[in-house]
């Protein structure tokens, strides 16, 4: 019901205003991307200049070290979802097809453990980390992202199996199919949507996660995170610069997130809103 | 492995008994045993770090602490003023973003032209890394002479603020909002857009007003939804950390320090791991307030039918 009364434009108008103000502080991260530094920091703020690609070029040579921490995000982004979508779909599918008395128990307890704060596990991690020499290392980063998005991907994947009838997995069973033949052939397939979703959500919490980054990694682990994070300290000297890094950081995922806005609804609150 | 009791009921079938056993738990091992030694392993070495005497700059200084660890935290001051900065920015965070994402799921459940485009751009701020927040909202907006806000200031004919310093924790509440909203939002407009359209049409026929329709079917709907919201940006807000890292490093003073900060602190700065670990026992237990209700809301919701 379109409403074209004055109340109704009004509501519109204000709709409108309100979505600019939120996205403002991004639009200007981004203008301010394409400005010389001269024009980036000035008391009266620069609206109409002539953009220049001058701080993305800055931003990304050689010596400031972007393409090493980005590479660094984008491992540790992709690697921990893959590695968490191989430990999270077998044991949703268990769960999805296979229940027995414990599994509720089980699924809420690996719901829950989304709910332990991270500085409640962070000490013992960060010395047991320096003991085997996985701080500042890759991998270990890479862990401990996959066990902050354990918890959403086994629920995630749980409830897109669960929509899958159990029947198309009794009848592959009388067909003599083993257990990995029916996840690999008959369910995955059906699934992927879902699944391909699940990991999209988890790739991009990977991806922005900041806590593990700043504490457990300092160069040659450190992600995009970290990299933006040493700006903190450039008092206007680098705006321009720090903006063209942060658009090429964030960007990308606006992106990724916008296709991810329903997925993301049904994941990040396991279920409860539809 | 063929166990009778299985509980897979109704459609039963002899075959599918084979399959419960050491195949199940086999698949869901790897998944649990991660998680086992990701979490629950250290959630234990906290609380055991929490009763020892252990400094990393005092190597040589072991042995059961008692409660002394929580004695000398609860007789810090920095822990009091953490534990109240965390409450009040998880309490105002709260008030701010659910009133304004209310307000805009509202706006944002009428049809009109271009409204994808407009959501679209109102539910951005949430997919930035809070790193980029923190140094946008300090560096190109709320800086006293060369930030945007200054100068807004300036042409109103006011004293431009020097927000970090003068309002710092408002500054911090301001950030985290502008993240969560969209959150509050999105929920938000998903709970309003299942609305049950029959009752609404039954009460208009009954001549209820709007304030009416929205008291009486809107608000207990969304009762549920709200629920949800509130305890997950709660867990989340009592968490954070990016932004308070990246613009004022917890200070003035004590005046942004929160939990986490306060435990990074005392663990990273002062190398006192059995305070740092007594106060990120704090912190999981308040976290746990709010997460038993929420957990319990999903397992209550866990076999409430699939959707669709």
């Amino acid at each position: 019901m379109k409403d074209r009364t004055i109340g109704g434009i009004l509501l519109t108008a204000l709709a409108y205003f309100v979505a600019l103000v939120m996205f403002f502080p991004i639009l200007w991260m981004l203008l301010t991307a394409f400005k010389t530094e001269q024009n980036a920091f000035t008391i009266d703020p620069h609206f109409l200049f002539v953009p220049t690609l001058d701080s993305f070029r800055v931003a990304l040579e050689q010596g400031s070290g972007y393409l090493h921490y980005a590479l660094n995000s984008v491992v540790s982004a992709v690697v921990s979802t893959l590695v968490g979508l191989l430990l999270a779909i077998p044991a949703a599918y268990a769960m999805a097809f296979f229940p027995t008395k414990r599994t509720d128990f089980t699924l809420v307890w690996m719901v829950s453990t989304k709910f332990i704060p991270a500085v409640g596990v962070l000490i013992p991690i960060y010395l047991v980390y320096k003991q085997l020499g996985l701080l500042d290392n890759l991998a270990g980063l890479t862990l401990l992202f996959t066990a902050m998005n354990m918890p959403l991907l086994v629920w995630m994947v749980y409830s897109y199996f669960k929509d899958i009838p159990k029947d198309l997995v009794e009848a592959a069973d009388i067909d003599g199919a083993t257990t990995l033949q029916t996840m690999r052939k008959v369910i995955l397939p059906l699934a992927l949507p879902g699944i391909a979703s699940a990991g999209l959500l988890a790739l991009i919490l990977a991806w922005n996660e900041s806590f593990w980054s700043l504490t457990m990694t300092d160069h040659t682990a450190a992600t995009l995170a970290v990299y933006i994070a040493s700006f903190k300290s450039a008092e206007g000297l680098f705006w321009a610069k720090m903006s063209a890094a942060s658009v090429l950081t964030v960007a990308p995922i606006i992106v990724l997130g916008w296709f991810a806005q329903r997925q993301m609804v049904r994941g990040l609150t396991f279920g409860a809103v539809k | 492995m063929s166990s009778p009791a299985v509980a897979v009921p109704s459609r039963g079938k002899p075959a599918k008994a084979n399959l419960s056993g050491a195949p199940v738990r086999r698949l869901l091992a790897p998944a649990v045993i991660f998680m086992f030694v990701w979490m629950i392993v250290p959630l234990v070495m906290t609380l055991y770090y929490a009763f020892r005497r252990y400094n990393l700059m005092m190597p040589e200084v072991t042995g059961f602490a008692g409660i002394t660890n929580f004695k000398l935290m609860f007789t810090d001051p920095t822990f009091w003023d953490s534990l109240i900065n965390t409450l009040v920015l998880v309490g105002a965070s709260l008030v701010i973003t659910v009133s304004v994402g209310l307000g805009l799921a509202i706006l944002f459940n009428r049809t009109f032209a271009g409204r994808g485009v407009a959501r679209t751009l109102a539910i951005a701020p949430f997919f930035v890394m809070p790193v980029v927040t923190g140094l946008i909202w300090k560096n190109m907006l709320f800086h006293p002479v060369y930030g945007l806000l200054a100068w807004v200031f300036r042409h109103l004919g006011l004293n431009p603020i020097d927000w970090l310093a003068q309002y710092p924790m408002l500054s911090i509440i301001i950030m985290v909002s502008w993240e969560w909203i969209p959150f509050a939002l999105l929920i938000l407009l998903t709970g309003l857009q299942s609305l049950p359209e029959d009752q609404i049409e039954a009460v208009r026929l009954d001549g209820a007003n709007r304030w009416q329709e929205f008291r009486h079917i809107v608000v207990p709907h969304l009762g549920q939804v709200l629920y949800v919201v509130v305890m997950l940006e709660s867990i989340f807000f009592l968490t954070s950390f990016a932004e308070i890292y990246t613009t004022t490093s917890g200070g003035p003073g004590t005046a942004t320090t929160n939990l986490p900060y306060y435990i990074y602190q005392s663990a990273f700065f002062q190398y006192d791991i059995g305070i740092s670990s007594a106060a990120a026992i704090g912190a999981v237990i308040l976290a746990n307030i709010f997460s038993i209700f929420l957990i319990r809301f999903v397992a209550g919701n866990l076999n409430t039918g699939s959707r669709r």
